[in-house]
């Protein structure tokens, strides 16, 4: 039993980890969602069984607790979803508007995250509070790596722009590293760290908690932004037809650039909300950067809704791939998630 | 309705392609131009053999006239690398599906050289064999779900595809999963495929695969499939129309693509004695692969082999010269060496040379193509 758990004879954190004790293992188990990770394993749950004699009957027992289970295993993995688009959404409208796959992405997200970390460590800004920042840094740079880079390379035949943004995350990447080392860092006393929310058999991570509301609300907000506001309908329009656009007047090299820091945005908000759960690292970024290409094209490129519902499908898939068949196959399942889907349609679930 | 113009156009499925192959249809002159000599056309398509000649006398030649073991390290990574790329370009710079998921026929093959001697005590030849056939199939298998898809559907398929077999090598306790086979050392010779006191060997041996992986990717290139690939390339609808089953074209590419990559993956493990997944399944791998072709030029012979002969030397020596630090300043300069080269070069160094000094005979190609499609429509 964890502490703060109310209900140990069907706590599920209790039965997961007793089916599967190697969990604490792998690393990213360290910071994921409370049931499908070994977190609690080694902090706070040094008991793995409820007491003994406050147990139901077994037949209770095993159907509240499988119930209990799949609730746990399917929030988790909305949580995550949630946080997964975000990330693709700023991919998505990058790619999208401009045809440009940002191979950079990820490590703009590790950007991000290592901005809250020195926010945090240097300043003493939580954040929960210092993400208006790290939207902004990310913004900034993602604006710069528009003007001076992908603007050379984005009307170029072939695959230029990928090997550009390639280029740039490799450097990204191996900034990091060099400024910081390789080290794995953590923010461990964040406001939202070790709280938890209970509500019947689910226990849902506070810092999880804040980054899906933190993720859904971005996303919301990027797509009023391009629906709604000026700005945003010049994206449509660049989008549409770049060429037309120009006719009607659209600065679209100042479209191209502003599109491009919004997708820096879009992760420099989720790198600030993930940094309070997840490692700091100079490969944080490339995990999640693989899940946003899948997700993207999931959803249909340019697609803010449809990013945000394959980031919900690729998460749950995740949680329950992971929980099910092992936390070596998770990322296997979303893969396979991918193949399958695009076999009954083609051009991504929601694409046009 | 009158069906017959329909019957006359399915009739000769193959039958244009074929003509054009020997230079008929240039003298035929359809749109009504001045004929031309099949000469030339012979003189252009035997140039690459006699160029494929003089660099691997030259890189035959270079390891001993530079006897020091770096440069060898360097001469094998850039044949092996740059093999890659062709038989990527098959798949990619012909058929045009670009694919990020070579790693994974590239670690199919160093796995089964690999397992086939340190589980059954089996010559890595044998293996190299065996993983080549079963890249193959793999590849042929996978296309079916993934060759539905386009574009960039299609570049994020292979990249999953790859990364689920990653995944499954990785739990996989028959190749020992995450912690990779070292694989046993053995009486040095051939038999083995295990050299210690020299990189000679091995120089010889990748130079000889690299000799005849161009020869195959020349021979696809001329022949009837490299015509329909490039059909697709162009309009897969166009081609279809004009009876070229696009599915099955792709097929063969992606399968002649993947055995050559399994082998080269082979001779990889072979070379470097030492395989975990996360070497050779590696994105990073996929990656390169394309990176150097589309830095050297995509869809012809020699883009690369320029493109690795620029991009090993300078990935391996900043690795060497700046590596040791582990502070990852050869790949901060690699990198940004990449980002300058896409921003300034983006047409390859290929494109580069060809809008500079052939553009005249590079005219005449693309328009032999141009007036071969208005030809067979």
């Amino acid at each position: 039993m964890h502490e703060g758990c109310q209900n140990p004879a069907t706590c599920p954190m209790g039965r997961v980890l007793s089916r599967r004790p190697g969990w604490g293992a792998v690393p990213e188990c360290n910071t994921g969602n409370p049931a499908t990770t070994g977190k609690g394993t080694k902090t706070n749950v040094p008991s793995l069984r409820g007491d003994p004699r406050r147990r139901r009957s077994p037949l209770v027992h095993v159907a509240v607790g499988a119930v209990g289970v799949v609730l746990q295993v399917l929030t988790s993995g909305l949580m995550m979803g949630f946080v997964y688009a975000l990330v693709a959404v700023g991919l998505s409208i990058i790619w999208g508007v401009m045809d440009v796959i940002n191979f950079a992405h990820g490590e703009f997200l590790m950007v991000s995250m290592y901005s809250a970390f020195w926010l945090y460590t240097l300043l003493r800004l939580d954040p929960l509070f210092s993400w208006p920042i790290e939207m902004a840094i990310v913004f900034a740079l993602g604006y710069l790596t528009y003007k001076v880079i992908i603007r050379r390379v984005v009307d170029a035949p072939g695959l230029a722009a990928l090997l550009a943004t390639f280029g740039l995350s490799l450097v990204l990447r191996n900034l990091a590293q060099f400024l910081w080392t390789p080290n794995y860092r953590f923010l461990n006393e964040t406001l939202v760290t070790d709280k938890r929310l209970i509500l019947g058999p689910v226990v849902l991570g506070m810092p999880q908690i804040v980054a899906a509301i933190g993720s859904v609300v971005m996303t919301i907000l990027v797509f009023y932004f391009v629906q709604r506001t000026r700005m945003g309908r010049a994206i449509q329009a660049t989008s549409l037809d770049k060429d037309a656009a120009k006719l009607m007047g659209i600065d679209t090299e100042k479209v191209y650039a502003f599109t491009f820091g919004l997708g820096g945005a879009c992760v420099g908000v989720a790198g600030a909300l993930l940094s309070s759960f997840f490692p700091v690292h100079p490969e944080s970024g490339a995990l999640y950067s693989l899940l946003a290409f899948v997700i993207v094209a999931l959803g249909g490129f340019g697609n803010i809704k449809g990013a945000l519902q394959a980031g919900v499908i690729i998460g749950v898939a995740e949680a329950l791939g992971g929980f099910y068949l092992g936390t070596q196959f998770k990322y296997a399942v979303v893969f396979l998630i991918y193949l399958l889907v695009m076999q009954v349609r083609p051009s991504g679930l929601f694409g046009w | 309705m009158n069906e017959s113009p329909w019957k006359d156009r399915k009739e000769p499925a193959g039958e244009p392609t074929r003509r054009l192959t020997h230079g008929a249809l240039e003298r035929t002159g359809s749109d009504g131009q001045a004929l031309r000599p099949a000469q030339p056309v012979r003189r252009r398509a035997r140039a690459p053999e006699l160029w494929l000649l003089a660099v691997s006398a030259v890189v035959a030649v270079l390891p001993l006239a530079v006897n020091n073991v770096n440069f060898h390290h360097v001469l094998i990574m850039f044949l092996i690398f740059a093999s890659l790329g062709e038989a990527w370009n098959i798949i990619t710079g012909l058929a045009g599906q670009t694919s990020f998921g070579h790693a994974a026929f590239f670690g199919i093959g160093a796995y089964a050289a690999a397992v086939a001697y340190f589980r059954h005590g089996i010559s890595p030849w044998i293996g190299m064999a065996a993983g080549a056939v079963i890249a193959t199939a793999v590849s042929a298998v996978v296309s079916y779900p993934v060759f539905r898809l386009k574009g960039h559907y299609f570049a994020i398929a292979t990249l999953a595809v790859a990364e689920i077999i990653f995944q499954l090598f990785v739990s996989w306790s028959y190749v020992e999963g995450a912690t990779g086979i070292s694989i046993p050392v053995a009486a040095e010779g051939l038999a083995t495929f295990q050299f210690h006191t020299s990189k000679l060997p091995y120089c010889y041996i990748t130079l000889a695969a690299f000799v005849g992986t161009v020869l195959v990717f020349r021979r696809v290139e001329e022949s009837r499939l490299g015509y329909y690939l490039r059909a697709i390339k162009g309009s897969e609808e166009a081609a279809m129309a004009m009876g070229i089953n696009p599915a099955r074209y792709k097929l063969y590419a992606m399968m002649i693509s993947a055995f050559i990559t399994s082998i080269f993956g082979s001779i990889y493990a072979q070379y470097i004695l030492y395989i975990d997944p996360f070497m050779v399944f590696a994105l990073a791998i996929s990656m390169k692969i394309v990176l150097l072709t589309v830095l050297g030029g995509l869809g012809s012979v020699w883009g690369p082999v320029l493109g690795a002969a620029i991009l090993i030397p300078l990935s391996e020596y900043t690795r060497i010269l700046l590596g040791g630090t582990g502070k990852g300043i050869d790949l901060i300069v690699f990198g940004a060496l990449i980002v300058v080269v896409a921003c300034f070069q983006p047409q390859g160094i290929v494109g580069l040379m060809r809008s500079h000094g052939r553009r005249r005979a590079e005219r005449g190609v693309s328009g032999d193509a141009r007036r071969d499609a208005t030809a067979v429509a």
